[in-house]
């Protein structure tokens, strides 16, 4: 079990208890119980949390119901994951990890409701969830008036950095930029057609790609918004195919995909010919098990993680999620996001020594994960974490092929200047 | 006026008694300001359950676009709070500082004219009343007028509700989008958002609903009321004696509005956000379901059946996140088979009789028998 789990560690000075033992897992493990020996409750936790000698309560906040319970349900198996591998190597500062699980029903007011049940009747140390940007636009201003810590999953589109939040998804910026700039210069892209569901992420996304494209002097040859669930998309194919753009750049989310990808390739665009060539940012593997792997072979997706990474941190993760859950299930860049949470928020704690947010929260930026399933992250001091962003060449089994990644890790940017 | 009283018989004087008892009394004392905020957003429903079963239970009118009144009353009021909350000084690390957050993602630089006015709080109550009125007005006289009814007129305000919340979705930019228009601070520089704030907003809510209550009861026993009625069970002849049925449908159907409104403003206040999602088809059959889980005939059915439907939801969806939906259904299921007339129907059948033979036996000894809260 140690060995296919992450350990944290820190970049800035550490508590003398637990220097030098971040490379050795194990080790790690046994030093936190140790600490905890040495830290009763009413030191660790001074703000009245349910924080006991023995366990540590948080909360988990998805929908488990409704129409966004398939891309949250991946969200709500990575935190469960995570923490049982915490608790098996010891909890955290010797507490066992207890978790409260509420659904958010996939209607905003009750994420609210239930944000603030978990904060003020359970007092829960930590809460990882919501999905939708709506959903977590509904829950923050709760977390910011009880002052609660959210471990956020998705990829989104930036313009927010809460002290109460920590977003471990990409922020617009960084998904965006690395992929045109790597479409542009081994593709050789010179028009864009940008497309999206009509909401503000899609919405912003297209807004920063455009300024980016037309930064560089290319071109933007049309930019399209449909309702979430529309399914008709004939009219904006053969728009595509009058104007013969090298990209259609595709921010189309949920059901909506199905439709779209099924027309494009009726209509004869065969992606694996790469004219135009379709890059995308919203379709993970979970969204291919609907759309079909044979209608959505061959295109590009730009993102932070593919689940066929073949570094050893995600082999790991790979096989241990599908002990837990089943060999069939598939595991997008957003259920890997989900992972760090609980891990990011060990390490803030172990590194605070305490279970007070205001400490995790100064001890937060900094925090470093070495053993994370996408590699190496790092939490800015603007709450995002610093990643790498890839490009993954979708096959026929509904997986993609890891074609490129960054040198460098990218920085997250929520209010990229020049790009509003 | 009937003879047995004003506006009520003294046993409904009774139950009124109980209500609001139960509700400045008794629900403050036993619950924390968290689930008593919770209690005030059940009745934020309770207005619209008032207000079906004036309209549907009086009327025979059936609606399943509730949602649209009770939204654009919250969103009336959510714009107004979000002005004050979008200060010049708030918001200053936008590109056009001063204007609501999405209109800035949305790359809108100036407020559109037909926000200007919601700076006014005067402004601001008298659009969430007129407003939905006027919507309602129009929605009816195209309707009543052309003598649409029944199923007919169901489908129609469903498809409006849909039309409004894809609207409201799609013109993001003016309206918030799928996000709705959240992060909402203060009402005339008191912070809506603390727990005093919490309690007043209750207090006032629930003195509200006791006046639409009121309201709607003395409708119910007008002269007009009673022609309402009388157009449930036989439209023509009411209208072969000379009135105007239309008219008297589209005012019932505008009263309904109004009432709904004043309760998505509330809900707005209490719960400090509105979102297309209380506009849509689902949470306005939801509605229907709390007038008829109450009972469609009774105002203290309405009330009690929004309390229980949405206290059963929380309840549930706390014990069996993954689960909760079914247990729900059935609920339902199991109100709509057994009880048609829903809980104001188990009262009547069941629970007054019960009374009645105890208050028999035990009137000679005792001249003041206490009956419990018949809930």
């Amino acid at each position: 079990m140690s060995d296919e789990t992450p350990s944290s560690s820190m970049n800035i000075s550490r508590r003398s208890l637990l220097a030098g033992a971040a490379s050795i897992p194990l080790l790690a493990a046994f030093n936190s119980v140790a600490s905890a020996q040495g830290l009763p409750t009413a030191v660790v936790n001074t703000t009245g949390l349910a924080v006991t000698d023995t366990t540590v309560k948080v909360g988990i906040l998805h929908s488990v119901t409704g129409t966004m319970a398939i891309s949250e349900t991946g969200s709500v198996q990575a935190e469960k994951l995570a923490i049982e591998q915490i608790n098996a190597t010891g909890g955290i500062l010797g507490r066992k990890i207890e978790v409260i699980q509420e659904d958010g029903g996939s209607d905003w007011p009750t994420f609210a409701e239930k944000a603030k049940k978990l904060l003020v009747e359970d007092k829960v140390a930590s809460v990882f969830g919501c999905w939708t940007s709506a959903s977590r636009k509904a829950v923050l201003p709760v977390f910011e008036q009880y002052n609660g810590m959210l471990y956020y999953p998705t990829f989104y589109e930036g313009l927010e950095e809460s002290p109460n939040v920590i977003y471990t998804g990409q922020e617009a910026t960084q998904q965006i930029l690395a992929g045109i700039d790597w479409v542009v210069k081994e593709k050789g892209a010179k028009s864009f057609y940008l497309l999206g569901s009509d909401y503000i992420w899609p919405r912003t996304s297209n807004k920063i790609a455009r300024k980016h494209i037309e930064k560089k002097g290319l071109e933007v040859v049309g930019e399209e918004y449909y309702p979430l669930g529309h399914t008709q998309f004939n009219s904006v194919i053969n728009k595509i195919k009058l104007k013969k753009p090298d990209v259609i750049y595709a921010i189309i989310v949920g059901g909506s995909n199905v439709a779209f990808y099924k027309q494009l390739k009726a209509a004869g665009i065969d992606m694996t010919k790469e004219k135009p060539l379709l890059l995308t940012i919203s379709v993970t593997e979970d969204e291919i098990l609907g759309i079909g792997g044979e209608n959505m072979v061959g295109a590009y997706a730009s993102m932070k993680y593919f689940q066929s990474l073949p570094n050893d941190n995600n082999k790991a993760f790979v096989a241990a999620f599908k002990k837990m859950w089943g060999d069939n299930i598939v595991i997008g860049d957003v259920t890997q996001a989900a992972y760090l949470g609980p891990w990011l928020w060990k390490a803030a704690v172990e590194k605070a020594g305490s279970f007070d947010i205001d400490k995790v929260r100064t001890a937060s930026p900094g925090i470093e994960l070495t053993t994370a399933p996408e590699g190496y992250v790092k939490i800015h001091e603007n709450h995002h974490l610093w990643s790498k962003t890839r490009i993954g060449h979708a096959r026929a089994d509904g997986q993609y092929d890891l074609v490129y990644e960054t040198k460098d890790l990218m920085e997250p940017n929520p209010f990229p200047e020049g790009y509003q | 006026m009937p003879a047995a009283g004003f506006l009520f018989s003294k046993k409904e004087w009774l139950y009124f008694t109980i209500l609001a008892a139960l509700l400045l009394v008794v629900m403050p004392l036993a619950v924390d300001v968290f689930r008593l905020n919770l209690i005030g957003k059940y009745l934020t429903y309770a207005f619209v359950a008032i207000g079906l079963v004036l309209l549907w239970g009086g009327g025979g009118i059936l609606s399943l676009g509730q949602g649209i009144f009770f939204g654009l009353g919250g969103y009336c009021m959510a714009m107004f709070l979000k002005l004050e909350a979008s200060t010049p000084a708030a918001t200053k690390i936008q590109s056009t500082p001063g204007i609501p957050d999405f209109m800035d993602w949305n790359q809108i630089t100036a407020l559109p004219s037909w926000w200007q006015p919601f700076y006014s709080l005067t402004f601001t109550i008298v659009a969430i009343i007129l407003v939905p009125s006027f919507f309602a007005f129009v929605i009816g006289a195209a309707m009543f007028k052309r003598r649409v009814g029944g199923v007919y007129f169901a489908i129609i305000t469903q498809a409006v509700a849909a039309i409004l919340t894809i609207l409201i979705i799609g013109q993001q930019g003016y309206t918030g989008g799928v996000n709705g228009i959240t992060d909402l601070r203060t009402l005339h520089g008191w912070d809506i958002r603390t727990d005093s704030a919490k309690l007043i907003l209750y207090f006032v809510n629930a003195l509200l609903l006791i006046g639409v209550l009121l309201l709607a009861q003395s409708v119910r026993i007008s002269k007009f009321g009673r022609l309402l009625i009388a157009m449930r069970d036989r439209e023509d002849r009411v209208r072969f004696s000379g009135y105007d049925v239309a008219n008297f449908k589209i005012f019932i159907f505008c009263l309904a509005a109004a009432i709904s409104a004043i309760g998505g403003a509330m809900f707005t206040l209490q719960v400090g956000f509105m979102s297309p999602s209380f506009v849509g088809i689902v949470p306005s059959i939801e509605m229907v379901i709390f007038a008829a889980v109450g009972g469609r005939l009774s105002l203290f059915g309405a009330i009690y059946g929004a309390l229980l439907v949405n206290a059963a939801k929380t309840t549930f969806s706390e014990s069996f996140p993954e689960l909760w939906l079914f247990a729900m259904g059935g609920l339902f299921i199991a109100v709509v088979m057994a009880f048609p007339f829903g809980l104001a129907g188990v009262v009547k059948d069941h629970v007054e009789p019960f009374f009645a033979k105890a208050l028999a036996r035990f009137s000679k000894p005792s001249p003041e028998p206490q009956p419990q809260a018949a809930e």
